[in-house]
């Protein structure tokens, strides 16, 4: 789960880390309010869950009330899109914050090392927008110092990163006690992610946090019900929305085949064999490892509901999937759903028979079965281009 | 030979009280899989058809003679039953559960290896070596006994081209599915390097997906290390790309992570990729006519 500016920054607090005083705000009047409470100058930043929000206009200083309503109508409403072209992620909400006197801009972060099984402290005292850069031009500019699993990050630890780093001598001492307390939160919080871009020394050489990028492992938001739920106001797509309600792992993309397969592997692999047969996939639904009716009548709804769609396959391989289960719930949902694009569907596996019986019983209009993976991809490309 | 599980296993389950645990515990045994115990603290005592249950896994151990546990308890619980079986003296731990924390699973890693422990998954279907024992998920009737070793991320991908294997009249040595969370017991390394080693193995077939290094990794340390054939195959090609947040998992992964990336990876270690798991097979095929 990957946490707004505003929601780190308010974790950042309680885990004792200073951060510039700001209110959240969904609309230009509280926006404009808020600007009034804090003073100017102050700082309109969109609230969206990618970065690049800068480069994108998403933040802006106002040295005035006027100046205050004229950024908040422009940023509230805006799409911005990620530096990879992720997105777009329309701003829901902005955060008013106190604009800050910057003498220095750092970066640090923590981050899960998939590759060591540990974590990796980064520290450089060259923050700012462009430290991908710094790492590949100036990689000695970032220090990094994987952390002992048990341990963690000592303030003794810290001290030496951050005089490796060449933080300036006076703020060493600050910079180190905020990199224990980022390490701590980041246990502390079941953390995958947790990047302070940039870490200022401000005019009156105070260490402050003035981002926040967190991201929480979604398998452990069990033990942080308050984290767990926090609004997230960006995941707008009303497919995905659908998805997320029913409980199925869906993710939209720009084509118009309509793609369900059992197992993230097999849905992944489906989606490469429809592109190389000339196809644009409209989806990733992995309806996952033990697919009963009621979950393809759900998969169906959500894969159909995406006007782009014209036509969709079903790629299953039966393992603990039963291929008869499966096809009972497609003749389930074609009598709950009105299905006006083909599908084309490939049984193979676990009941496979069973299942292939049952639907040439049904005989369903529009729906097709194919033998093989790459027939049934090819198929299905041949009907959605129709 | 085979690795990981055979017909020196002998098997405990933690959870196999469970409704999960259960049907897929006895299903190892019906294939032929020696399992000896099951541990659900305060249900010792109990029988699960006729399968002894126990209240710790230590006892599993010293009663039973115990050496390999397979982990099906809710995913809360997950790393502490895994830590039980190191404590216990297990040999082989293959944990099925999914969703298990990652900050759980990092201490639990460490311990494994400092215990020189196998830890298989977590969120992986098992192993499987045909003809002599299955311990987890893998439906065991789409693979025959045969010279082919099969390591992948992915459960239902590996049905697949079992299954596209077994067409063409090819088996299996075993079968190992380390599962695709962030922090996994066994890479493909250490897969690798059984099967290497293993004289029934004659070719490799391994299955990737997108996300992290291990692929590239793995590339490497096929070109040092690994005489046999391997042949490859990469799901996501067409997988959007994730939204990245900050800039941290760039800057210690670089441009890895991407399936063209790891494709081409293997390719540059003279490993053979297939474009579909149907073409894999076929390679695979072809490479040990």
């Amino acid at each position: 789960m990957d946490l707004l500016e505003y929601q780190g920054k308010q974790l950042f607090a309680r885990a004792g880390i200073r951060v510039p005083e700001g209110e959240p705000a969904s609309d230009v009047e509280a926006a404009v309010a808020a600007a009034e409470q804090i003073g100017y100058p102050c700082v309109i930043k969109a609230q969206v869950q990618i970065g690049g929000r800068g480069k994108a206009g998403g933040i802006k200083v106002a040295k005035d009330a006027s100046e205050a309503r004229t950024h908040a109508e422009a940023i509230i409403g805006m799409d911005i899109r990620g530096p990879r072209g992720e997105g777009p992620f329309r701003v829901r909400e902005v955060w008013v914050e106190q604009a800050s006197e910057i003498d220095a801009e750092y970066y640090a972060s923590i981050i899960l090392d998939r590759s060591e099984k540990k974590s990796l402290a980064i520290l450089s005292r060259m923050g700012g927008m462009n430290v991908e850069e710094i790492a590949e031009n100036d990689p000695d500019a970032l220090v990094q110092r994987h952390l002992d699993p048990v341990d963690g990050l000592s303030l003794n630890l810290a001290r030496e990163l951050s005089v490796d780093a060449g933080i300036d001598e006076d703020v060493v001492g600050g910079v180190a006690e905020i990199l224990v307390s980022l390490s701590k939160a980041f246990d502390e919080l079941d953390a995958t992610l947790i990047e302070v871009n940039p870490l200022i020394v401000t005019a009156a050489r105070e260490v402050v946090a003035l981002d926040a990028k967190v991201t929480i492992d979604n398998s452990a938001l069990f033990r942080h019900e308050d984290i767990a739920g926090l609004d997230d106001l960006s995941d707008e797509d009303p497919q995905e929305r659908m998805a997320k309600e029913r409980g199925l792992t869906y993710v939209k993309l720009d084509g118009n085949v309509g793609i369900l397969g059992n197992g993230a592997g097999l849905c992944m692999s489906t989606l490469d064999v429809v592109a190389n047969a000339g196809g644009e996939p409209a989806n990733f639904l992995d309806a996952g490892g033990g697919s009963k009716a009621d979950a393809i009548v759900d998969a169906l709804e959500v894969i159909t509901s995406d006007e782009k769609v014209t036509a969709v396959l079903f790629n299953i391989f039966g393992g603990i999937t039963r291929c008869d289960e499966v096809a009972k719930g497609i003749i389930e949902a074609y009598s709950r759903v009105d299905m006006d694009v083909p599908l084309v569907v490939r049984l193979d596996g676990t009941n496979s028979e069973e299942g292939l019986r049952l639907l040439a019983e049904a005989d369903l209009d529009g729906l097709e079965v194919s033998g093989t993976m790459l027939g049934a991809a090819e198929r299905v490309v041949e009907l959605a281009n129709v | 030979m085979s690795i990981i599980v055979g017909e020196e296993t002998r098997l405990c389950v933690s959870g196999l009280t469970g409704r999960e645990g259960s049907f897929h515990g006895l299903r190892n045994r019906d294939y032929g899989t020696d399992l000896v115990a099951g541990v659900t603290p305060n249900k010792g005592g109990q029988e699960v058809e006729g399968v002894p249950i126990f209240d710790t896994i230590a006892e599993a151990v010293t009663e039973r003679g115990a050496n390999t546990s397979m982990i099906f308890v809710p995913a809360r619980f997950a790393a502490s039953s895994i830590d039980e079986a190191i404590d216990a003296g297990i040999e082989t731990v293959i944990a099925i559960t999914e969703g298990i924390p990652v900050h759980d699973m990092l201490g639990t890693y460490w311990k494994a290896k400092e215990a020189d422990v196998r830890l298989i998954g977590p969120n992986c279907p098992g192993a499987l070596s045909p003809g002599k024992a299955n311990v987890g998920i893998i439906p065991a009737q789409f693979f025959e006994r045969g010279s082919i070793g099969v390591v992948s991320k992915s459960g239902t991908l590996t049905y697949q081209i079992g299954n596209e294997l077994k067409q063409a009249g090819l088996g299996n040595s075993s079968i190992v599915g380390i599962g695709g969370d962030p922090i996994v017991g066994s890479d493909f390394i250490d897969i690798l390097e059984l099967y290497e080693n293993d004289d029934e193995t004659e070719l490799i077939v391994l299955v990737g997906e997108i996300g992290g290094d291990a692929e590239e990794r793995a590339a490497d340390y096929i070109a040092e290390h690994v005489t046999k054939p391997v042949v490859a195959y990469i799901a996501g090609f067409t997988a959007p790309p994730g939204k990245q947040m900050g800039h941290a998992g760039a800057i210690i992964s670089g441009s890895s992570g991407t399936a063209e990336a790891k494709k081409q990876a293997f390719e540059a270690k003279g490993v053979r990729v297939g474009r579909s798991p149907s073409e894999a097979a076929q390679i695979a095929a072809d490479t040990l006519a």
